[in-house]
Order: structure tokens, then sequence, then C-alpha cells
């Protein structure tokens, strides 16, 4: 037992979907409580199963997942929306439990699932750092020593002493973050922390993991971003609805994964699944490419723009909604982010609930040739996320109009302007 | 530098299951800091600050004065209303605020349930814990109305202590249930004022239990409210009630609350992180 820090055996995690589990009302259990046996006994009677109608509201978020970590090993967790990840964190961490199936915990955990967990924006930068430790499971006096390194970490000296509601959401986050970066736990669950703030806050916060990592502590990390479960995990497992799809060097697992999610064909358009019910506030419904003449396409000219157009529907009026997409290329390299708040025009609007399209122009002459798929986002800055849905597109930039070196380097290759003098 | 590891194991309970309270022992400190964040929050918060503290017992004691006392002639065991009823209302109001608070606790906490571990008894306890300063704000208030009336307390005050407790373990008891059943039915929310309201008539705060005679009162006391009422009354006021009998009954009644509430939370417990 000396070297394992987990072990999972077949731990499998049943949830109810729909409105069912989420809460009732006692009027609805009051009336099932006197339907539901006659239903049953119908059905009996009729010789059809018990819980034919009751199982289809019953999904696997994990099924069967068994795993090893080595002490001191740190391991990725990789998977498309909905695959599991934060379900598999949250049955290590006890938050949760499991359906079935049991994992042992040799040594103390810290988990990571959210920064900033019960900050209160009423409090000070000060009070709800001692606050936030306490509820990660520092002791006061741990709080107390580390509390100036903590501050320093975070680059809020001036503000410590102001209630966070005051923070800007950088701020907030610095804060967050630094007070999780100073859990020293055994053993480390992390879920998708890295992926906020801005692009200095990330390196900052990916620099930290990677000390974290190398000081031997046991860490499970979740991400979407492949380039830092490549960088920080030795190993790394890959879900697929629940299941362990494969486990293995980082490098391999992700490629593949990364192959398998953009798949052979190029998918130019995208359509919700409806038979899936979902309650986010922006619901998702197409997303496509289409030409400068609004033609649908998969393969654009490297010297030509081209549309990104996002289908969705608003359910309750939001203020400062932001629609967005990501560009990643086949290596796992987010290319760009763009977001349709990006135009002022719907700066602290609100969209009232309907039908919207957003459409986006890409510039020409930008993407290197090759293939790219497209995730889309939306939430309000700074406040929350609201959906996400990982590749839902991919095309390929043809090397038609591409006037480079094919080998040059970048992520990128803009063709620019120069101008030189003599 | 191999110490023993602590290993945790994770599976599914079934049933009942154990209280754990050595765990929630181990978890004080953030049973501490979540009673420090109410107290701060809540004064932070309001524009009247601590005063609300007294603003609400007092302006229903004037309200009792007038109707009950004034216009109904309601007797008072020998003591003038006001300070009848205002010793009532200090401890009742600790208990239904921390009740009301407490059962909306684990659904105002869903963040923190949903992404952290602790044992979730923490939530309410603070809430409940946390109108202990109100209290004792109410409680100056009221050695101030025994001096504007020349009231001397008996030595029997050395019982408030105990009745506090008993007062808090009812507010907990009861909020264990409720708190846990609100997080299945939303319905519970809507049900505490109104159950609230029934229970402040139903404890002798605008009238005397002395109404009652002596086989009901004591059955009466199986609210546990009673008890604690008309031992604050005979503790400070010196009322001559004899709540012996009357205490016992209560401190049982409020046991066998906190008891089943703390079984019975502990049961739903492990549905909350999924449900709420
Ligand atoms: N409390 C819940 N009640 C019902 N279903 C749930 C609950 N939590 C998660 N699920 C379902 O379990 C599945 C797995 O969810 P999970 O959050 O683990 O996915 P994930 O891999 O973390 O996704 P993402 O990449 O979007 O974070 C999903 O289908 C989700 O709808
Ligand atoms: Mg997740």
């Amino acid at each position: 037992m000396g070297d394992i820090a987990i072990r999972v055996q077949g731990i499998s995690k049943q949830y109810r979907l729909g409105k069912k589990e989420r809460y009732q009302t006692l009027r609805d259990t009051l009336a099932s409580t006197f339907t539901v046996p006659f239903q049953r006994v119908g059905r009996l009677l009729r010789g059809e199963g018990l819980d034919v109608a009751e199982r289809n509201e019953l999904i696997w978020a994990l099924k069967d997942i068994s795993v090893e970590l080595r002490r001191g090993e740190a391991i990725g967790v990789i998977g498309a929306n909905g695959s599991g990840k934060s379900t598999f964190l949250k049955i290590l961490s006890r938050i949760t439990e499991p359906t079935t199936g049991f994992a042992e915990i040799y040594g103390r955990v810290g988990s990571l699932l959210e920064v900033g967990t019960g900050f209160h924006p009423e409090l000070t930068g000060r009070e709800n750092t001692y606050l936030n430790g306490a509820i990660l499971g520092m002791k006061r006096g741990e709080i107390d020593r580390k509390f100036d390194e903590i501050v320093a970490f975070s680059e809020v000296e001036r503000f410590i002493d102001t209630p966070v509601k005051h923070y800007s959401s950088g701020m907030y986050l610095r804060l967050a973050f630094a007070v999780a970066a100073h859990l020293d736990p055994e053993i480390l669950l992390v879920d998708e922390v890295l992926a906020v703030g801005d692009a200095g806050f990330q390196k900052k916060c990916l620099g930290k993991m990677g000390s974290v990592t190398k000081e031997g502590r046991t860490v499970l990390l979740v991400s979407h971003n492949m380039g830092a479960i490549a960088q920080l995990c030795a190993r790394t497992i890959h879900l697929e609805q629940g299941r362990l799809k494969c486990i293995g060097p980082s490098t391999e697992v992700v490629s593949a994964y990364l192959s398998s999610s953009i798949g052979d064909d190029v998918k130019s358009s995208w359509f919700t699944d409806s038979s899936k019910p979902n309650h986010a506030e922006v619901r998702f419904s197409s997303a496509r490419l289409l030409s400068v003449d609004e033609q649908p396409l998969s393969v654009v000219r490297f010297d030509s723009a081209f549309f990104v157009e996002i289908a969705y529907a608003v359910t309750v009026p939001i203020r400062d909604l932001s629609v967005s997409y990501k560009v990643h290329d086949t290596q796992g390299n987010l290319v760009f982010e763009a977001m349709d708040t990006d135009m002022p025009e719907w700066k602290g609007r609100v969209r009232e609930p309907g039908q919207y399209r957003s459409i986006c122009e890409v510039l020409p002459s930008f993407l290197k040739p090759g293939r790219y798929r497209i995730s889309l986002g939306s939430f309000v800055e700074h406040v929350k996320m609201i959906e996400k849905q990982e590749s839902v597109l991919s095309f390929d930039v043809s090397e038609v109009g591409y006037p480079l070196n094919p080998g040059r380097l970048g992520i990128v290759s803009p063709v620019l302007q120069w101008k030189v003098i003599g | 530098m191999e110490q023993t590891v602590q290993v945790i194991r994770i599976e599914r309970s079934r049933g009942w299951v154990a209280l754990q309270l050595k765990e929630l022992w181990a978890y004080r400190e953030l049973l501490y800091f979540l009673v420090w964040r109410d107290v701060k929050v809540r004064y932070k918060q309001t524009a009247l600050g601590v005063s609300w503290a007294i603003i609400q017992p007092v302006f229903t004691m004037v309200v009792f004065s007038l109707f009950f006392g004034r216009l109904a002639k309601m007797p008072s065991d020998g003591i003038p209303y006001p300070l009848f009823s205002y010793a009532a209302l200090v401890p009742w109001t600790f208990f239904s605020h921390g009740l009301t608070l407490a059962s909306n606790s684990l659904v105002g906490s869903a963040n923190l349930i949903k992404k952290v571990y602790f044992p979730r008894l923490a939530i309410p306890i603070a809430s409940v814990t946390s109108g202990v300063i109100d209290f004792v704000i109410a409680f100056i208030v009221l050695l101030g109305m025994m001096i504007y009336y020349g009231i001397v307390p008996t030595l029997n005050v050395i019982w408030l202590p105990l009745l506090l407790l008993i007062t808090f373990i009812t507010s907990l008891g009861v909020s264990l249930w409720l708190s846990a059943l609100n997080v299945q039915f939303r319905d519970v929310r809507y049900m505490i004022p109104f159950l609230t309201q029934l229970w402040l008539f139903a404890t002798p705060i605008a009238y005397p239990s002395s109404l009652l005679s002596e086989p009901w009162r004591t059955l009466y006391s199986l609210n546990p409210m009673v008890g604690v009422v008309e031992g604050f009354r005979w503790a400070l006021l010196g009322t001559d009630t004899a709540p012996g009998p009357i205490l016992i009954v209560s401190s049982l009644a409020a046991l066998a609350l906190l008891v089943g509430g703390a079984f019975y939370f502990r049961r739903l417990e492990k549905t909350f992180a999924d449900v709420v």
C-alpha cells in the first residue's frame, strides 16, 4: 500500500436527470404517492417490467472506473463536456457518494473544484482569505502564517481591507486563486480552475501548478487545456460518457483524444441534440460556417474571410451576456477566442428571452492552413459561465491563396504589411 | 518521517448513518468562521445594524402590551405586562430567528455544498449560533427594563445558561428536520413563517401558562418553548410558577427533537450535493 495514494475500484455514479431529483413540490410527491402504486400494479398486470418508465430518467455519469494513483504522481483527466470528470472529482473529495464501487485515499486531501468558494462580497479581502481558507480546510494558525505570502501572490495588498464587492473581477480571481494555491495537502484534486482570468494570470496559475507537481504531491487535474495537461501530468485518463476510455502517457492520450474529438471528417454544421434535457439560461441550437456570400462551407480559402454563425435561445433576460467561440488547432493550441460583446453594442444591455444569432466575421489571411475545431461558450463576463459546447465544428483552411512558405513558424500566419526603407 | 497515513474509504452509505460528532469537532474552526461570517455580514448589510436585535422583540412587546395587556386585560402572574411578555420574547426571538435562518441555510449554501466537503451539520449549527449575539443584546434591554420596574432577579438566574441551551437545542432540532426537508421540497420555505406564527401562539408568551390546570400544563410543555419561557420568567422575574416538571418535560422533548433531527439530517445528507 505504501506508494499508492488513491485506489479507485469500480466506481459508478448514477444521476436522475430532469426535474425529478432536482426539487419536487410536496404536491407532486403526494400525487405520485397515490398514482405510482397503481401504475406499477397496472404495469405488472400487463406483464411489463417495473422500472421501464422510470429507467430512462437515470444516467450513469460514471461507469465502472478503476484506477490507481501512485504517491507523488500528477495525473490528468480529460474528456468532452458531461463525460463525468467533475463527478469523478466530487466523489473523490466526498462531496457526493458513488452509487457502486469504492475508493481509498491515503493521506490528507484538498480539493479545488472552484476558486473562491464561499467568498462573500460584503467581506474584505482579509476576511475572505480567512473564511475561504477555513472552507478549504486550512487551520487558522496555518492561514495566519501564510497570510502575507497569499497577499503577495495575489498582488492585491492595497485593497486587502476593501470589501471584495469593490474588486475588479481580475483582483477577485487573483485573491481566490492565491488562497487556493497555498493549500498544501498531500493529495490535491483540481477541477478546471486554470481556465479563469487573463492570460498573465493563467500563466501564473500554471506556474504554481507546475511547482506543486514538482514538490512531489499527488495531483489529479481536470482540464480542457490540453497543453497544460501534457505539460503538468505524466499520465492522463480519458473519460468518455462516464467510462474510462484509456489511461496512459499524457502525450499519447491527449493526441488520441484530440484526433477523436475532431473526427476524421470535418463537421461544418452542428445542431444541438434536442433529446437531451437542457435547463440552461442560454441554449445553443446550432452553429455553422458561412462563406462571404452566406453559403455553408467546411473548407476556407486562406485568403478569404468567412463567418461563424451561432444560433441560440435565451430563456431568461440576461444582462451582459457574451456568446463566444474558441478556435483550436490540431495540436490543442488555443488559436484565438472571440465573443460577441467585443463589439460595444451589446455591452451592458439585457438580452430578452428569444431566439438569437451571433455572427462573427473572421479575418482573411490569418489562420495557417490546416485543421481547426470550434468550441462554443456563453457566459456573463466575470460573473458566471452559462454553457459550454466543446468541439462542435471543425473546418480546414486550405492552402489556396497562401503566399507564405509552408514551413513558416508560429501558430498563426498573418500576412502583414511591411515597409522597407532604404 | 513516514507517519501513520490517514486512510479515507469512500463508498455508498445505506440507511441510517452515524452522526460523526468527532469529525464535526475537527471542523470546529470552520464552524467558527461560518458563525463569524453570518454575524459580520448581517451587521454590515443592514443600515440599523445591531438595533434590529432589539427592534423586533421590543416592537412585538409594545403591540402585545396594547392588545393583550391593556385591551384584553390578560393576567400576567403579577408582573407588569410589558416585562412579562418581553422576558418571553427574548428567548422566543432567538428561537424563531434561528429556526428561520437555519431552515433555509442549506439551500442558501448550495454553492458550498456542491463544491466543498465538510460535515453538513456545521451549516445549520452555525446559523442558529449566530443568533446568540442578538440574544445578548436583547437580553441587555431586558435587564434595563427590570431595573426600570424595580424587579430584582432571583437566585435562580444561575439556570439561565441551561435555559438558553434548551432554546438552542430546540431551535437546532427543528431546523435540522426542516433544512434537510427544504433541500428536497422547497415548500418548506413557505411553511416556516406560518409555523413560527402558530408556534408563537402555542407558547405562553402573550399569556401565562398558569391559565391551564395541572395535568394539561405539563402535557403542554411537550412544546419545549413552554419550559423555556416559563423558566425565564421564573428565574428572572421570580414568578411563582414552580416550573420543575415543565422544565423536565420540555428538556426531554427538546433533546428528542435534536437527536431525531440529527439522525434524519445525516440520513438525507448524502443527497444534498446532488439535489440542492
Ligand atoms: N447533480 C446532478 N444531477 C443530475 N445529473 C448530473 C448532476 N451532476 C452531473 N450530472 C450529469 O452527469 C454527467 C457528468 O457531468 P460532469 O459534471 O461530471 O461532467 P464534466 O465531465 O465535468 O463536464 P464539463 O467538461 O462540462 O465540466 C452529465 O451528463 C451531467 O448532466
Ligand atoms: Mg466539469
